[in-house]
C-alpha cells in the first residue's frame, strides 16, 4: 500500500534534515518516541531527540517491545511514534500483525532503512534487506511513505493524523541518513 | 506451590475497580471468571507483549494502577521489558509472573530450564528495587496488600500449580467486543 513514493528523480543533489523532521514530529502531537538506535537515524534524529525533554524518549530492548508500547498508549489517548531500523520491524512483524493490523490499532514507525542507497526508491535497493520492506508492507496492508529527502517532509504530519483518526497503523522509510 | 485460583482470589481482595489488569493466557482464562470486570485488557496481540501494553498504559494513565498478570513463558518472549521497565519507573506498574513451567495455552510443554530460572532475581538484575516472591498461600494473602501500595514499578513472581484443564475461547481475550469493552471503559474513566 504505497501511499507516497519519494516526490523528487534521482540525480539531484538532496539532503534530509533531522531538525525538520523533528520539527514536524513535534507539530504532529508525538507525545512519546519509543526507539532502539538505528545507524541511518543516529545521528541526525535520535541524538537530538535525545537531548530534547518533549517528546519523551523511551529506550527499549528490542523492537516488538515498543508496539505494545505504542498501543498502550494509544488506548491512553497520548501520541507515539516509534522509531526504529527495518531489521528491528522484520523482527515485529508478528507483533505488527496482531497489535497494529488485526487490532486496527493507530501504531506509527519510522524505520531507517539500513543500507539503503540514497536516491534509489527502496524496491530498487541493491540490498535484499531493503528490497523486501515495501512489499512486506503491501503484502501486509499496512500503508507507508517514503521520506528521502526535504520535499518529502511535508507527509510526516498527514500520514501520523490519518493514522489516528483512522486507527490504523503508518511507517515511515527514512531512506537516507538526516543531516 | 500455590493454587492458581486461590493465589487470584486473594489478589482480587486487593484490586480496585479503577485500576487496568492485564491478565495473560491461562491467568486470564482464571482471572476473567472470578472478576470479570471492565478494566480487564487482555487483547495483547502476540505472546510475551501484555507487559509492554502495560507499561504503555502507565505511561499514558499515570492515575491508574496497572496490574500486569503475565506467565513464565510469556515473560521469557520478553525479558527485555524488565530492563526496559527498570529505567523508566512508572510508580503505577506492577508486575505479576505466574511460574507454573508449562505453555499450558500450547500442549503443555515444560518451558526450558524448568523449575530453574529466579524470575524475582531477573527482575532485581534487571535494576527493579521492589521485587517479591511467594510461593506459600498464606504469606501471600497476608503480604498482597502491602505489596500493592509499594511504589512501583514492583515486581512479584508467584510459584503456582498448573490449572489443569481450561475452556479456553480466545474470543473472550481478544474479540472484537472485549478490545471494544476496555476501550469504552477506559475512556470513561
Amino acid at each position: 500500500m504505497p501511499v507516497s513514493a519519494s516526490s523528487e528523480g534521482a540525480g539531484t543533489k538532496k539532503k534530509l534534515s533531522g531538525l525538520s523532521i523533528i520539527k514536524e514530529i513535534k507539530a504532529s502531537g508525538i507525545e512519546f518516541v519509543i526507539s532502539v538506535p538505528d545507524i541511518t537515524t543516529s545521528e541526525g534524529l535520535l541524538r537530538p531527540l535525545a537531548a530534547e525533554t518533549e517528546p519523551r524518549l523511551i529506550r527499549i530492548c528490542k523492537e516488538d517491545e515498543g508496539v505494545g508500547i505504542c498501543a498502550g498508549l494509544a488506548h491512553s489517548k497520548k501520541r507515539a511514534l516509534l522509531l526504529i531500523q527495518q531489521t528491528g520491524m522484520l523482527d515485529s512483524i508478528n507483533a505488527l500483525r496482531g497489535v497494529a493490523v488485526e487490532y486496527s490499532l493507530p501504531i506509527c514507525l519510522m524505520v531507517g532503512l539500513l543500507e539503503k542507497e540514497p536516491d534509489l526508491r527502496p524496491r530498487e535497493s541493491k540490498r535484499y534487506g531493503v528490497r523486501i520492506v515495501e512489499p512486506i508492507l503491501d503484502a501486509m496492508g499496512i500503508a507507508y511513505h517514503e521520506i528521502e529527502d526535504d520535499s518529502d517532509l511535508p507527509k510526516i504530519r498527514p500520514a501520523i493524523d490519518e493514522a489516528y483518526k483512522n486507527s490504523k497503523p503508518v511507517v515511515l522509510l527514512i531512506g537516507r541518513r538526516p543531516s | 506451590m500455590m493454587n492458581h485460583k486461590d493465589c487470584f482470589k486473594a489478589l482480587a481482595r486487593h484490586v480496585e475497580d479503577t485500576d487496568i489488569v492485564l491478565p495473560v493466557y491461562s491467568s486470564a482464562f482464571e482471572w476473567l471468571d472470578l472478576q470479570p470486570r471492565k478494566l480487564n485488557y487482555t487483547a495483547h496481540g502476540a505472546m510475551g507483549l501484555a507487559s509492554s501494553h502495560g507499561l504503555g498504559l502507565a505511561l499514558g494513565r499515570p492515575d491508574k494502577r496497572v496490574i500486569v498478570l503475565d506467565g513464565d513463558g510469556s515473560l521469557l518472549m520478553n525479558l527485555g521489558t524488565l530492563v526496559t521497565t527498570a529505567a523508566v519507573a512508572p510508580k503505577n506498574f506492577f508486575h505479576f509472573v505466574c511460574e507454573n513451567g508449562t505453555y499450558e495455552a500450547n500442549g503443555g510443554h515444560p518451558t526450558p530450564n524448568r523449575g530453574n530460572v529466579a524470575f524475582a532475581s531477573l527482575a532485581k538484575a534487571a535494576g527493579y528495587k521492589n521485587v517479591y516472591e511467594f510461593s506459600d498461600i498464606k504469606n501471600f494473602e497476608q503480604q498482597i496488600g502491602a505489596v500493592l501500595s509499594e511504589t512501583g514499578p514492583v515486581f512479584v513472581h508467584l510459584k503456582i500449580e498448573r490449572c489443569g484443564p481450561q475452556e479456553r475461547d480466545y474470543n473472550r481475550l481478544h474479540g472484537v467486543e472485549a478490545r471494544q469493552n476496555f476501550k469504552d471503559a477506559l475512556d470513561a474513566s
